[in-house]
């Protein structure tokens, strides 16, 4: 019968494509151990955070177009997860917006060297019925507003840092992230500096116990949220803020100024931190206390075994990396990062060596 | 009439009014969607959108040619994992559908149905992922599988027992052994609904993000093999759903606009299946 | 159809097709035996008080699902209480009060509803649904927002968004399975009321009398679907771990929270709570199933002739 015989063919159209397998030469279809010669296409998994996401994308095809046999698949799928899968070893790289604590280090059972590759800032974004202007954020505001104590707009504490603003009796509507996320940990590093009552009842962490505001997915979801409810403020980082267009504030610095967020003044973070930086590079630039240096600021690395058993992509990978904080530094300022101060890449040209391969 | 009789019609009259006014009420958020959706997604869909792998923020002509594909690879393998199973399994609990175990197997199918996609995702990624360290298509049409078994575990039950029994008895009475009588003359008959079942959930799993995220990961690149993680259409838009950038939302309501439209097909085709079916079985 | 002596195909044929049917079986017991193992460290920490802590702590380590519990519960109630006078009403139009004409494009246009993917949903949740629950609750007069019912100030996310969104996803099913049992009333029964002298709403009455058990079947599937909700959710909710009555107040349910937390959570505590969470959930649905079967067997008993509890067409007297 014509209707049978079409559906059955419709099914085994679907069960057909889903039987091919793929015609291109790809290499051994391993993560783990697997050798390739150079000629046939490699394909290397990564996962991490979401921060770096434009700038690895954009890194990642400029290499294939340098190097058209390596396809690097990078997820964003989160920080935290990136530092789970990298551990599990379902994928080859990782990459976090914070460091791997000493605990994430000893489970994932095996040395894993940091890289930091570009810098970026987390900005404090509202939407305050009446004010159009640029505000000023002390550590001590932001920490009292996100911990529930400061309330209202107009509050003393927020009109004493900004004079000259008209601030309406609107309530704060306090937005935060709901999923892990490497920004919530840059944030809450800051709050935890500048606020003991933070640290303690909150803590520093990529996902995190909030004592007050509501939970938005991805910072896509914090902008979209407080740009259509008045009296919101939310974090996001700097990127996000200058795409939606949301105005964001400044944010005061250890040395007492209220800095804002632009290149110049998250690389003045990083370049302060350069001269003590540790040998791990596992950093925390937040709080910067050099002058004119953006508080929120910090660094983002990729997580590589230092020992990687599959050596051809663990080859490929230190060419990469080695690539992305020279070379591929040119192609960061426009996406809206701040590329790394110099003194830090010479040090990484001495940690890649580490790397066995 | 009695003023109680008036009084019934009233209540009647109103009544019926209200299941109208529950069709209209069902019917606003649903063109709020679709407009919505169109709005936002028909315009982004252009020949780059369907012939193009995706490229880094910024750079034009972006597109989901590998997402596309991958979706359909997976559903495909979901099939290729939930249709022999569900289909025989259906066939038991139809032959035999007082006994203990077939209550017990048809119980255990309503428990798979409820469970949440995002728990079956776990379960995949234990089972198929952890193992060999490594996503894959297979992980996620796995995933997707266990998702549609019980749909094709009851509709092949409720279509088997449908058949009139008459069909049966002839095969029997002529000889044929049971497994002869099912399998020659019984699936045949059904088979029209029971390819329904199978698309209904296709069109189910075609739309899952959640148990997909850990299971078949996603892919920048072009990949149709199924050992190696695979785009999807849901991925792919929640990826871009949530990033800053214009351009990628703009792509990911064509994406959505897209996983709308094969869904919906798979639905309609479904449905007139039903309707061939309903036409051949009236006596 | 049974034989006196099964003969050996028989047998065969029971016990290979009884395999597969095994299969089923045995991913349903896989799934609560792997919830199970890989959430031990929390259930070995917490126990019992992890069904009723409040606090969800990542970072001191300290876990509790109520809020959880709680939220899920009361959103699938909610979307509950919302969707079913609807989708009965739709399924009694479709199948007993609208033209003839109307009936396929009605029910095509329902089932688009259940072909919107969950994303999509959320999207449309969160820039269209928010900003006019946001305006109603604006709109709600100050003496109801001094109730329990109505506190909090509007931001538009929270429970009533999410228990709208999911009661606009549920209708399709139940009201696609209700349908189906309307259909499939012998036609006997609502003549014998119309020969009574019964009103047409009253022959309905009937009809949906006599297919309750199914009904009521319909109604849980929908409540299974509400519960297992993901992703639409997780947009409007506000994602905030609270018990709270209001309809205003962000809360958070479990498929939720496993969603936005399982692949950032990277210590082994955390990621046993969340999956114990994943457990919770199992054990409601399998719950949520049995409660629904024992209605349904409950009013089984009284119906004087054995009702059917699936929609089989009934053997019509040629």
């Amino acid at each position: 019968m014509n209707s049978r015989s079409a559906q059955c063919l419709l099914l085994a159209a679907v069960l057909v494509a889903g039987c091919q397998r793929s015609e291109a030469p790809q290499s051994a279809p391993t993560n783990g151990a697997s050798s390739s010669n150079g000629g046939a296409t490699i394909q290397i998994q990564g996962a991490g955070a979401t921060f770096p996401n434009p700038i690895y994308s954009k890194w990642f095809d400029e290499y294939r177009k340098a190097h058209p046999n390596v396809l690097i698949n990078y997820q964003a799928i989160g920080s935290g997860g990136g530092i789970k899968q990298l551990s599990a070893q379902t994928v080859f790289f990782g990459a976090s917006d914070g460091p791997m604590t000493d605990d994430q280090l000893k489970a994932a059972g095996r040395p894993i060297l940091h890289f930091p590759t570009v810098l970026g800032g987390v900005v404090p974004i509202y939407d305050i019925p009446g004010v159009t202007q640029q505000i000023n954020f002390s550590g001590d505001v932001l920490a009292n507003i996100y911990l529930g104590k400061i309330t209202k707009w107009n509050d003393p504490a927020i009109a004493k840092i900004n004079a000259g603003v008209n601030f309406p009796a609107t309530d704060i509507a306090v937005v935060h992230r709901s999923d892990g996320s490497g920004t919530t940990y840059i944030f809450a590093d800051y709050l935890s500096k500048v606020s003991p009552e933070f640290k303690q009842k909150v803590g520093v962490n990529t996902a995190l116990s909030w004592p007050a505001g509501v939970g938005a997915k991805g910072s896509d979801g914090v902008a979209g949220l407080v740009k259509q409810t008045p009296g919101a403020i939310g974090y996001v980082e700097l990127i996000y803020a200058l795409q939606n267009k949301i105005p964001y504030g400044a944010v005061q610095n250890k040395a007492g100024d209220f800095v804002v967020a632009t290149l110049d003044s998250v690389t003045a973070a990083a370049n302060a931190a350069a001269a003590t930086m540790p040998d791990d590079f596992r950093v925390s630039i937040t709080n910067s206390d050099a002058k004119g240096a953006y508080p929120l600021a910090s660094f983002t690395w990729l997580l590589l075994d230092q020992n990687p058993s599959d050596k051809a992509r663990g080859r490929i990978m230190s060419d990469f990396v080695l690539w992305a904080i020279t070379d591929g530094q040119k192609l960061v300022p426009e996406l809206g990062y701040a590329p790394l101060p110099a003194s830090v890449v010479e040090k990484e040209k001495e940690a890649l060596k580490k790397i066995q391969l | 009439m009695t003023s109680n009789a008036r009084r019934r019609k009233i209540i009647s009259r109103i009544a019926e009014t209200c299941c109208a006014l529950a069709v209209l009420i069902a019917l606003v958020p649903l063109v709020m969607i679709f407009f919505y959706v169109i709005k936002e997604g028909f315009g982004s869909l252009n020949l780059a959108f369907f012939t193009n792998t995706p490229k880094p923020v910024g750079e034009v002509g972006g597109g989901m040619a590998n997402a596309i594909v991958g979706t359909l690879i997976l559903i495909g393998l979901a099939a290729l994992f939930a249709v022999p199973v569900g289909v025989i399994c259906g066939v038991h609990l139809s032959e035999y559908p007082d006994s203990r175990f077939s209550a017990i197997v048809r119980f255990a199918a309503d428990v798979l149905n409820g469970v949440p996609s995002i728990v079956v995702g776990i379960f995949a990624y234990g089972l198929v992922v952890l193992p060999v360290k490594r996503f894959s298509a297979i992980a996620g049409g796995v995933a997707l599988g266990f998702l549609m078994l019980p749909i094709v575990v009851r509709s092949t039950e409720e279509l088997l027992r449908l058949v009139p029994s008459g069909l049966r008895e002839g095969a029997l009475a002529l000889g044929a052994t049971r497994s002869r009588a099912v399998f020659t003359v019984i699936i045949p008959a059904a088979l029209p609904g029971i390819l329904t079942g199978i698309l209904v959930a296709l069109a189910r799993v075609a739309g899952e993000t959640a148990p997909l995220l850990f299971t078949s990961f996603n892919n920048q690149f072009w990949s149709t093999n199924i050992a190696q993680p695979i785009a999807s259409l849901t991925v792919q838009v929640f990826t871009y759903a949530i990033s800053p950038y214009d351009d990628w939302h703009r792509q990911a309501w064509a994406g959505a606009f897209l996983l709308v439209m094969i869904i919906l097909t798979l639905s309609i085709v479904a449905r007139l299946a039903v309707r061939r079916l309903e036409r051949m079985n009236r006596p | 159809m049974s034989n006196a002596r099964p003969s050996a195909d028989d047998r065969k044929f029971r016990i290979g097709t009884g395999i597969f049917a095994a299969v089923v079986l045995l991913i349903v017991i896989g799934i609560g035996v792997e919830l199970t193992r890989q959430s031990l460290l929390s259930i070995q920490k917490f126990g019992m008080s992890f069904w009723k802590g409040t606090t969800w702590d990542p970072v001191a380590g300290e876990f509790g699902a109520l809020p959880f519990i709680w939220g899920t519960l009361y959103s699938g109630l909610l979307a509950l209480l919302l969707s079913t006078p609807i989708a009965l009403g739709i399924a009694i139009y479709v199948s007993e009060l609208s033209p003839r004409l109307l009936r396929q494009p009605l029910t095509y246009l329902t089932e688009l509803l259940a072909a919107i993917p969950s994303i999509v949903y959320g999207l449309w949740g969160v820039f269209v649904l928010v900003p006019i629950v946001r305006k109603i609750e604006l709109w709600t007069p100050d003496v109801l927002r001094k109730t329990p019912l109505f506190k909090g100030p509007p931001l538009g996310v929270g429970m009533l968004a999410a228990a709208l969104i999911l009661a606009v996803m549920v209708i399709p099913f139940s009201s696609s399975v209700a349908r189906e049992i309307l259909k499939n009333v012998p036609a006997a029964q609502r003549e014998a009321a119309y020969a009574l002298g019964a009103t047409r709403w009253e022959a309905i009455k009937v009809a949906m009398g006599y297919g309750k058990t199914g009904i009521i079947g319909a109604v849980m599937l929908g409540f299974g679907r509400a519960l297992g909700e993901t992703m639409a959710v997780t947009m409007v909710i506000g994602n905030s771990p609270q018990v709270s009555a209001s309809l205003f107040a962000p809360q958070y349910t479990m498929a939720a929270v496993i969603a936005n937390e399982f692949t950032e959570a990277a210590d082994e505590l955390y990621l046993h709570a969340l999956i114990e969470i994943g457990l919770l959930l199992f054990v409601i649905t399998i719950i949520v199933n049995i409660v629904s079967r024992l209605l349904i067997w409950s009013m089984k008993k009284r119906v004087v002739r054995r009702v059917p509890v699936a929609p089989v067409a009934e053997a019509q007297p040629a």
